[in-house]
């Protein structure tokens, strides 16, 4: 199945409905493919094995991807946010790549590509162009090509094919199924999986999809009463602001009903702080990778809501989980020996379904025998098959010959009242191995003692558990999606003082 | 066995489906009780079945007990059937938005 099927059967049910409001443009889902069948012969005529889009996003992401989808050519969204040799080392990387790049970064690009063309001129060819007659691609074939974000390592091509998406899409979405009223704000980036995600479920939802291509919290609380947004996605980061905004005014979204988050570790005090200030609203915490075509695992709302006000520990636990799989994935959690643990027991998170490629370019399908797999994400499942996500396993601190996940010290550190955010790092150190620094950034007008933050640790966790440092930045490096750099922290940090 | 992104139309009126999962029953799959054909095929002047027309839904994803799954990208007046049994409608769970 091609994703140019999800827009085919959005713009045959309802041709008139507004799909996008993006910088003030308007389209219809008739409009939408139209733009996308002229775009797939502007494509098809340069003769590109590959799109790429270095840009903001906004309309042109879904116009690229159902484009690209029915020019049979795969596309890839890249990171516009990098330095110029940064870009270009990636677009060296696809197939005679057709580059479509947003005015402002045509500069920073250079002579990156042969086929290069402007964003809008693109935009108008495609309006111009005489629609070609639309291939029907191979489902097995790549839809989407997307850049890990790169923190550990150099970044990894992740293949998407149009199954994987597809999959995806028709097995968490009904078709059709928004009300007339709803509209979804998004402003996660358009390389990011969630993007991509986003421009698909939507659509074959019926739901509006309004773009906010430059986050700003003050611009997002007034366009979601502006276009009467009534689902949103932020990542970490930006639910931070959106919470200091909402906290300091006087701003109602009563359109708004559901608000979910996603793409790195959010802290339990701030997902507490946005259910008190937003209570009519239904949280949602997804979780997934490049790897799996977005979400694999949801904590709903009711989730959220039973585990905010449970007196009993094991269910309010769970408002640190993220919930439960989405039909057609299946979950394991495997100890160092490749044995399935049991529930409760922590080890590595595999999973398994028609959305999950595990695809690279270059490298080929990391999936086992048997289909599965392996996210290095340390996790557990409790009784209910809730999912807890513990950091990466490139993250483990091994101290003195012991596994020590930072999430276990962060989300005890994060409810201490002097903490705004914190990320747990290990530093290499002859004696231990690695030894505990937890970076902490202090909650505004505080100057926090660092051997109290220590005790706090102490008194909840093992005494193997207390950071052997504490330091204090203004705040912590991170992605654009709010995944902390915790390389660079730790090449930030140098040399510390012996203890 | 008919292959996995299959597009078939209703020999009798609008309904279109494109096959999700694969089976062998498929082979004799019908709507509003003649065999559905791969789209753009010459379609024979037979008449919807009236045991046959209850309608195909917009969306909506059909199953039998082989495990085949057909999704409707076209919706139209007959009923879809594996043979003589009726096909069902796969029960979705709704799930919060989410990206």
């Amino acid at each position: 199945m091609s994703v140019s099927l999800l827009l085919e059967m959005a713009a045959s049910n309802d041709p008139d409905r507004t799909a996008i409001v993006a910088d003030g443009v308007r389209l219809t889902t008739q409009e939408l493919s139209d733009l996308a069948d002229g775009g797939a012969a502007v494509i098809a005529a340069s003769g590109a094995g590959h799109v790429a889009y270095v840009g903001t996003g906004g309309a042109a992401l879904p116009v690229l991807i159902f484009a690209a989808a029915r020019a049979g050519v795969a596309f890839t969204p890249v990171n516009y946010r990098l330095a110029g040799d940064g870009i270009r080392a990636l677009i060296e990387r696809l197939p005679e790549p057709l580059v479509i790049v947003d005015d402002v970064y045509r500069d920073t690009l250079g002579d990156v590509a042969p086929r290069l063309t402007i964003t809008d001129e693109f935009l108008a060819a495609a309006r111009g162009a005489e629609p070609a007659i639309a291939e029907s691609p191979d489902p097995d074939s790549v839809a989407v090509v997307l850049f890990t974000s790169g923190t550990t390592s150099q970044p990894k091509a992740v293949e998407l094919s149009h199954n994987n998406l597809t999959s995806y899409v028709m097995g968490t979405v009904e078709f059709a199924s928004a009300e007339l009223d709803d509209a979804a704000l998004i402003c996660v980036p358009p390389y990011h999986i969630a993007g991509v995600g986003a421009a698909l479920s939507n659509l074959y939802a019926g739901r509006k999809m309004v773009y906010l291509n430059a986050f700003d919290a003050h611009e997002w609380v007034r366009l979601v009463n502006a276009e009467r947004v009534s689902t949103a996605t932020v990542v970490p980061t930006m639910l931070d602001r959106i919470v200091e905004v909402l906290a300091t005014g006087d701003h109602d979204l009563p359109s708004l009903r559901t608000l979910a988050y996603g793409g790195a570790k959010v802290g339990l005090p701030l997902v507490r702080r946005a259910m008190e200030l937003l209570p009519r609203v239904g949280f949602v915490n997804a979780y997934g990778l490049t790897e799996t075509s977005s979400t694999i695992a949801v904590l709903t709302p009711d989730d959220h809501r039973q585990a905010h006000s449970a007196s009993d520990s094991h269910v309010a636990k769970r408002l640190g989980s993220v919930g439960r799989p989405v039909p057609g994935i299946e979950v394991q959690i495997r100890d160092d020996h490749g044995a399935v643990c049991g529930p409760g027991d922590v080890g590595e998170l595999f999973v398994r379904g028609e959305q999950v490629s595990g695809r690279y370019t270059g490298i080929g399908s990391v999936l086992d025998d048997e289909g599965w797999f392996p996210t290095r994400d340390v996790a557990l499942l409790d009784e209910d098959g809730y999912l807890f996500i513990s950091g990466r396993s490139d993250d483990t601190i091994i101290r003195g010959g012991e596994n020590i996940a930072p999430a276990e010290l962060e989300e005890v550190l994060i409810e201490h009242a002097h903490v705004h955010d914190v990320a747990v790092v290990g530093v290499e150190d002859p004696h231990w191995g690695q030894v505990i620094v937890a970076v902490v950034v202090p909650a505004v007008g505080i100057d926090p003692d660092p051997e109290a933050l220590r005790d706090h640790v102490r008194t909840h966790l093992r005494g193997s558990r207390t950071p052997d440092h504490v330091v204090f930045r203004d705040e912590l490096p991170t992605t654009p999606t709010g995944k902390v750099l915790r390389r660079e922290l730790i090449k930030d940090l140098g040399e510390l003082p012996a203890r | 066995m008919v292959k996995n992104g299959t597009r078939l139309a209703s020999q009798v009126c609008d309904t279109q489906v494109i096959v999700v999962k694969s089976a062998d029953s498929l082979d004799d799959l019908r709507c509003g009780g003649a065999p559905m054909v791969p789209i753009g095929d010459e379609r024979s002047s037979v008449e919807i079945d009236a045991a046959f027309a209850g309608g195909a839904v917009m969306g909506k994803r059909y199953v039998d007990d082989a495990g085949a799954e057909v999704l409707v990208t076209k919706p139209g007046a007959g009923s879809l059937s594996v043979g003589q049994t009726p096909l069902q409608l796969k029960e979705v769970k709704p799930l919060p938005a989410s990206d």
